[in-house]
């Protein structure tokens, strides 16, 4: 394997010495620096931030009237004015009751509809259906597909179609639609990239999705949200967004690399080491995450997904496939729902 | 073979996993901390031997039944452990100022994540929970005219258990280390094959012993409430700080099993090698996650309502009005005691749980808002056309109404799902959290006791001192905060140790000048307790009711006697005291009857040590000495129920000289 002889550039906003505190501070307020979540690169995280922005808004109709009448009753009210009304019985009023429990009640109930809406169509594991405002995805959009794999303290990234994968670097080209599947190794992790579309949590065992999208070619950093022991600070990737041209020359650089991801290469790799450098690797041995979703890459373990398989055959699946075996005892007792998960070899990849 | 070599196993076998490498002889700053604490206990406990107050300190106060005395307890155990627990705290934001670039700052991880998760651990389980369950346990029966607990017994037990968690997680520090999970320990990290050593089983067992405490405790309340109100205070004449308590305490009995369980089942995981949170065979590491938050959401509002009710006891005394919307404040305690069951789910929307169940639970979350909307509509109402009195408690309250508005405001935001996509697990959601729970919980204590601290000690709280402290924790919650909310908007995420991007790290150094602005409030709180001390004479309250109060708890005198109450009060009305007082209400100086009383014992004292012990030697694999502590528990429990020496009266000649003592006292 190659380590990338480039170093990693080091981040755009840094500034160095006192400048940096002197813009830092006035700007605070404003959100001057790197507001990354404020001011997204990618069309998911973009409609993610007008949500917030909207919402806020929204609330802020309520809170501020709320904070500023708390201010002008505590002053007007209080014991030192001779100008104010002093009414120790009044504690009850029906029609200000209504009002405070309907003006929270009809934001929250148009908070809602907004919620509803956004979560389904902002779904991460909803395809696109656009790259960005006004360039919807039609079947002939040419969707990348990236694997992310989340290692002890490090991120994997398998580009199955290109046979390439990398460790901390995740290249993308702008606006093309990207199919994140991602499974984490041992810990819960979230793969995070708050430039490009939030998070989703990556988990042993399972293969969440997350479709998204660059707009804007530029570097930003990617993390781990989750906590997962002594190298999580330091579990970041680079996420960079490249023109066409530029992810085209990046792929041939990677390709390049010597180093191939074999089974026998990600289980070194996967063993916990901390501050992990950038990694290429020009070939990769196919179906790998598959075999990393099933925890099964090291060799003589058993898939998941056939152990599953197994016990579905043995009585704890669905019965109405178990007429076709013999059930055994217990048989097609248990209430089977949904299909049942394929193990990897048996959807085609070579081992 | 000889006889007189000692076998290998025979160390294992005595003291398990024990050995001198597990103290800290190595680490210079944990050394000091440890040579401290132990030279400041053995001063403290030399003080008590030369004062003789050890027979003074079992007797009145150890196996005291008092719920009075427990609940002052419980709220010393919750300063001491506030103290501890913004050690951790400052020790994080030390780290995070200046560990950038090439700067790794001077905290190993190892060290860093055990500080980190002893900081979340602490301040809820062990400052939150034992301030809020001390102040309920001090004002409530005052409140409802009652002269103890329904289970005195068990509410000394619930303490000691309590304190021997807390106890053992102290012991951490200094022997072994504590977990580096977080603070709710998620597996899969918290199963043995990621977290071998003792931190975790520190965690769990400190937890499972201090979670019995509460659970009993909150029984012991809810049965408190709903059987030993004072004639006439039907449930809608009681206080709303004693609805919010049994809200509260309704809430703690339901959720507390979901942990227990949770915790045990860890605990199997980790000591027999089962697998329902493990990665492989079968195991659920999400099951986990569900069962810890089915109790983690419901116990934001276990500790969040009687605060609620501490501001409207507060905002009711001191504008001089009836509170606004009585039983609309009650509603709204108990929708939301309802709807915070339905909300767990919103701490793990980013795990894929799929678009509708997500925005179920986002909805859900969100119309909590609007009963606690109404909530802050009824304080603010309550202040419309009155006489406010800014005393420091009502001050705190109208710094909690303008900070909390904020931090809902930031809930409601996190609520929303495709919202939580960018910002859950990032500072901004630290940044909500700590927003609620200092300007929601913390604020509502600190008035809470600036408010009765008379009540319970015959004196206020120096005032000056108690307004360095009000402004300490305003000011500095603002400057903390305010930049991690922006650093979180900055992709920033939480438990981070050292940063790459220098340009966050004024952002950092802001949020520790903030700290240690709230250093100088709580200095200013402690200083508020010993200045008060010293000028007792001065701010003594000798008519029992300082802040012309409205509840029942100020009829009595200051401190109360042990029965509270020589005769059981009547109620006529909701604000019971206030109704007495505009009636003419004379105190009665004569007929007085002897009181029935609980007896003190020290079996919960007792049980609580046995239960430390066990835990202690469950940690450490102490299997022979596990067994003797539990076979003890069960003896001393056991034994304890053939104890029938449990009440007495306290005879007529001595109400009588009290009661004589407050009138010659010139109250009234």
């Amino acid at each position: 394997m190659r380590v990338s002889d480039q170093p990693l550039p080091r981040p755009p906003s840094h500034r160095s010495g006192y400048a940096r505190w002197l813009i830092a501070v006035p700007t605070l307020m404003l959100g001057g620096c790197d507001m990354v979540v404020m001011n997204p690169t990618g069309d998911v995280a973009m409609q993610q931030r007008n949500l917030i922005l909207f919402a806020t808004g929204l609330m802020l109709l309520v809170i501020v009237p709320v904070m500023a009448t708390t201010v002008w009753f505590a002053w007007k009210y209080r014991r030192g004015n001779p100008d104010k009304v002093y009414d120790p019985d009044f504690d009850h009023s029906t029609t200000l009751e209504l009002a405070i429990w309907s003006i929270p009640m009809l934001i929250i109930i148009a908070l809602s509809a907004v919620t509803w809406t956004s979560t389904h169509l902002l779904d991460p594991f909803r395809p696109l259906e656009r790259t960005r405002p006004g360039v919807p995805v039609t079947p002939a959009t040419r969707v990348l597909d990236v694997q992310v794999i989340a290692l002890d303290w490090k991120w994997l990234f398998i580009y199955p179609e290109q046979g390439v994968a990398t460790v901390n670097e995740l290249a993308l080209p702008v606006d093309v639609p990207v199919r994140f599947s991602i499974t984490s190794a041992n810990q819960f992790n979230t793969f995070y990239a708050p430039t490009m579309a939030g998070m989703i949590y990556a988990m042993p065992g399972m293969n969440s999705r997350m479709h998204a999208v660059l707009n804007r070619a530029g570097e930003s950093w990617g993390y781990s949200g989750n906590y997962t022991g002594r190298g999580y600070s330091d579990m970041r990737f680079r996420l960079r967004g490249l023109s066409a041209s530029d992810f085209g020359r990046w792929l041939v650089q990677v390709k390049q690399s010597r180093a191939a991801l074999l089974p026998a290469t990600y289980l070194s790799i996967e063993k916990p080491s901390e501050k992990a450098p950038v990694m290429h690797f020009g070939s990769v041995t196919p179906g790998l995450f598959d075999l990393a979703v099933n925890r099964c890459v090291e060799p003589g373990r058993p898939c998941m997904a056939d152990i599953m398989r197994g016990d579905m055959m043995r009585g704890g699946g669905n019965p109405h496939r178990s007429g076709a075996h013999d059930p055994g005892i217990g048989g097609g007792t248990a209430p089977g729902h949904g299909s049942m998960p394929a193990a990897p070899h048996q959807e085609g990849h070579p081992l | 073979m000889s006889n007189t070599v000692i076998p290998p196993d025979t160390g294992m076998a005595i003291f398990g996993r024990l050995s001198p490498q597990a103290l800290p002889l190595h680490e210079p700053i944990l050394l000091a901390t440890f040579l401290i604490v132990l030279l400041a206990g053995a001063a403290v406990l030399g003080l008590i031997t030369r004062y003789r107050l050890w027979t003074y300190l079992w007797r009145e106060w150890i196996t005291s039944v008092d719920h009075k005395k427990i609940g002052i307890m419980y709220v010393i155990l919750g300063i001491i452990m506030l103290l501890r627990g913004f050690a951790d705290a400052i020790m994080m934001r030390l780290q995070q100022a200046v560990a950038f670039g090439a700067n790794q700052g001077y905290l190993p991880a190892h060290h860093y994540d055990q500080i980190f998760t002893a900081h979340g651990t602490i301040m809820i389980f062990f400052v939150a929970i034992p301030l809020v369950v001390g102040i309920i346990n001090f004002v409530m029966p005052l409140q409802i005219g009652a002269r103890d607990v329904a289970f005195p017994f068990l509410n000394n037990l619930s303490f000691w258990l309590t304190a021997a968690g807390a106890g053992l997680v102290m012991i951490s520090l200094f022997v072994g280390e504590f977990a580096r999970t977080g603070w709710l320990s998620y597996a899969p990290l918290a199963e043995l094959a990621y977290s071998p050593d003792t931190g975790v089983d520190y965690y769990l067992w400190s937890l499972q012993i201090a979670g019995v405490g509460t659970t009993l405790s909150a029984i012991n309340m809810v049965a408190t409430i709903i059987k030993m109100r004072a004639p006439g205070m039907t449930m809608m004449k009681m206080p709303v700080f004693c609805w919010t308590a049994l809200c509260s305490n309704v809430l703690a009995i339901a959720i507390f099993p979901a942990l227990t369980a949770a915790f045990f089942l860890l605990l199997l995981d980790r000591y027999v090698g089962t697998n329902f949170f493990t990665n492989d065979l079968g195991g659920a590491p999400m099951m986990y996650w569900n069962m810890v938050w089915i109790w983690g959401h419901p116990e934001v509002y276990v500790l969040v309502l009687p605060a609620f009710g501490i501001y409207s006891e507060i905002t009711s005394t001191f504008t001089g009005k009836r509170l606004f919307g009585y039983s609309s404040m009650v509603y709204a305690t108990v929708v939301i005691t309802i709807l915070s069951y339905l909300v767990w789910l919103h701490h793990f929307f980013t795990m894929g749980s799929g678009p509708s169940v997500n925005s179920f639970f986002g909805i859900a979350t969100m119309v909590i808002s609007i009963p606690t909307g109404a909530k802050i509509f009824n304080w603010l109402f309550t202040m419309y056309r009155g006489d406010i009195r800014f005393e420091l408690p009502m001050q705190w309250v109208v710094a909690f109404m303008l900070t909390f508005v904020v931090g809902g405001m930031t809930g409601v935001l996190l609520a929303i799902p495709p919202a939580d996509f960018v910002l859950h697990n990032s500072l901004f959601l630290v940044a909500h959290f700590h927003n609620v729970i200092i300007g929601g919980v913390v604020f509502g204590l600190f008035a809470g006791i600036v408010y009765w601290f008379p009540k319970a000690f015959g004196f206020k709280l120096d005032p000056w001192w108690g307004k360095v402290a009000f402004w300490g924790w305003v000011i500095g919650y603002w400057v903390a905060w305010t930049p991690i909310y922006f650093a979180g908007l900055m992709g920033t995420t939480r438990r981070v140790r050292h940063f790459e991007d220098v340009a966050l790290q004024p952002y950092f150094v802001l949020a520790l000048v903030g700290a240690f602005i709230i250093l100088v409030g709580i200095l200013g709180f402690v200083m508020s307790i010993v200045m008060g001390f010293l000028r007792r004479r001065e701010l003594a309250d000798t008519t029992g009711d300082p802040w012309d109060g409205r509840t029942l708890e100020w009829s009595t005198t200051s401190p109360p006697p042990a029965y509270n109450f020589a005769f059981t009060p009547v109620i006529h009305d909701l604000d019971a005291w206030y109704d007495m007082k505009s009636r003419g209400y004379q105190r009665p100086v004569s007929g007085f009857r002897p009181v029935h009383m609980p007896r003190n014992t020290g079996a919960g004292f007792i049980l609580a040590v046995l239960a430390a012990v066990m835990g202690f030697a469950m940690i450490w694999y102490m299997w022979w000495l596990a067994l003797i502590a539990f076979v003890g528990l069960l003896v001393v429990a056991v034994g304890h129920t053939f104890n029938m020496k449990r009440d007495f009266f306290i005879p007529v000649e001595t109400v009588t000289r009290i009661e004589e003592a407050r009138l010659s006292g010139g109250a009234q």
